[in-house]
């Protein structure tokens, strides 16, 4: 009996062999090879369990962050490290005081607008519901397409627009979550931003097959989940300190 | 019920899909687009690079030098290949030339420590698997110096076949080389961990 090389129970192992039915054929009648391809699967069964270091979820947006600096970035990408980022951060700034001012000005309640500027827990009040009102309407879109159909195809462009609208919002807040220390909340917007550029980024046209991924992808990720948390979280400091 | 082969074949068709879009805006400019496939690579990168290179510091190093080439090489990108496999490529071949490197600076030093940057030491698992666990830590102390053994022609092979799941005739390709050197450099690579390893999974039985 002619038996089977070592080059033949390799490409057999790696199902490449060109025709396998002779080599089963074979492996059942002969003790030999049948030891020999025991030992050989052995081996490499055990190789899987070579270890290889974690990286988590978040992996990709540190080697984004390490890549950066190096990268020969237009100028208007380089939103946070140009001027623009704080002309926009200033608008920003601007919108919160004037709708402050207003506030105070129209709503009884509330105290009036210059001393609220001035004061820093006055600002901090705003910029807390103004990331509510950013959280809740993030969910808004998050939840459209958790919730959409898989049995269809899918049109997300208007998702696609809010969700490039609201990464620019999203990097002011985070810049600030991070400014002001606030880890968790810098850690969701910073996940949240991650899922928003891949929404934005994403084709328009989605087929159901990669509608059903979004759709788990969302529900596994959790995010939705923490949007809610931070959402409730920052509303309840703000009932608190009412 | 579709085979492990199909699956991941499917997976990476609508990935595939998901990185024409990016890669069109990137080639234009957008930066987002570009960070978009950063994060949608990295991870799977790391691994690679880390079975082909053994060492944490060395992966690390592959996958920032693999993007940079990356984004210097986008228009240079054929549309119809898959992003994936692209950088695969590169980080196949930035990964040969470290361990070369590697290899010549340990001839050129022999007193330096080949462990110092041990794979199994540095390898930190929050979630073992059930086989890992049933592994001692003297175990996978040989599977790694098993691996360090072979040549990086051998080594790269054999990561990509195994590990990668890719077929010879992809490995070939992957490594710019025949099928038939890529099938060699597999077979060398296979007799090589069997002859070190065989003794220890036996009593391991």
């Amino acid at each position: 009996m002619t038996h089977l090389s070592n080059e033949e129970l390799i490409l057999h192992y790696y199902g490449e062999a060109e025709d396998p039915a002779p080599v089963d054929r074979h492996l059942d009648e002969c003790q030999e090879c049948r030891a020999v391809y025991g030992s050989l699967e052995r081996v490499l069964n055990v190789m899987e369990a070579l270890p290889v270091p974690e990286r988590s979820a978040g992996y990709g947006a540190q080697v984004w962050r390490r890549l950066e600096s190096h990268l020969p970035i237009r100028t208007r990408f380089r939103f946070w490290t140009s001027p623009v980022r704080w002309a926009a951060a200033g608008v920003a700034v601007a919108t919160l005081l004037v709708a402050a001012f207003l506030a105070g000005r129209y709503y009884p309640a509330a105290r009036g607008p210059v001393r609220m500027a001035a004061d820093p827990q006055a600002q901090e009040r705003i910029l807390r519901l103004a990331v509510g009102d950013y959280l809740d309407r993030s969910q808004m879109v998050l939840i459209e397409l958790a919730n959409a159909s898989p049995r269809a195809g899918l049109d997300i462009s208007s998702e696609q627009e809010r969700a490039a609208n609201l990464l620019i919002e999203n990097r002011l807040y985070r810049q600030t979550a991070l400014q002001t220390g606030d880890a968790v909340v810098a850690g969701v917007l910073e996940e949240l931003e991650r899922v928003l550029l891949e929404i934005s980024h994403a084709p328009s046209l989605l087929e159901p097959a990669q509608v059903d991924d979004l759709r788990r992808r969302l529900r596994a990720e959790g995010i939705l989940f923490r949007i809610r948390v931070l959402g409730s979280t920052v509303r309840n400091q703000d009932e608190h300190k009412l | 019920m579709l085979t492990a082969s199909e699956a991941r074949s499917l997976i990476n068709s609508r990935m595939e899909l998901a990185d024409q879009a990016a890669i069109e805006r990137a080639r234009s400019g957008d930066a987002d687009a570009f960070r978009v496939l950063v994060e949608r690579h990295s991870r799977a990168l790391f691994r690679l690079a880390f079975r082909m290179t053994g060492s944490e510091s060395d992966a690390e190093d592959v996958v920032q030098e693999t993007f940079l080439r990356a984004y210097r090489q986008l228009g240079k990108f054929d549309e119809r290949a898959s992003f994936g496999t692209w950088l695969y490529r590169i980080a196949t071949n930035y990964s040969l030339d470290l361990m070369r490197a590697r290899i010549r600076r340990s001839e050129q030093s022999p007193g330096l420590d080949p462990g110092a940057d041990d794979p199994v030491l540095s390898a930190r698992s929050g979630d073992p698997a059930p086989d890992r666990l049933a592994l001692s830590g003297e175990m996978r102390k040989h599977l790694a110096a098993a691996m360090d053994e072979l040549s990086a022609a051998e080594r790269t092979a054999f990561v990509l076949r195994h590990f990668e799941g890719m077929s010879i005739e992809e490995v070939g390709r992957m490594l710019g080389c025949q099928p038939g050197a890529a099938k060699h450099s597999v077979f060398r690579a296979v007799q090589k961990l069997r002859r070190a390893l065989e003794p220890l999974v036996s009593t391991a039985k």
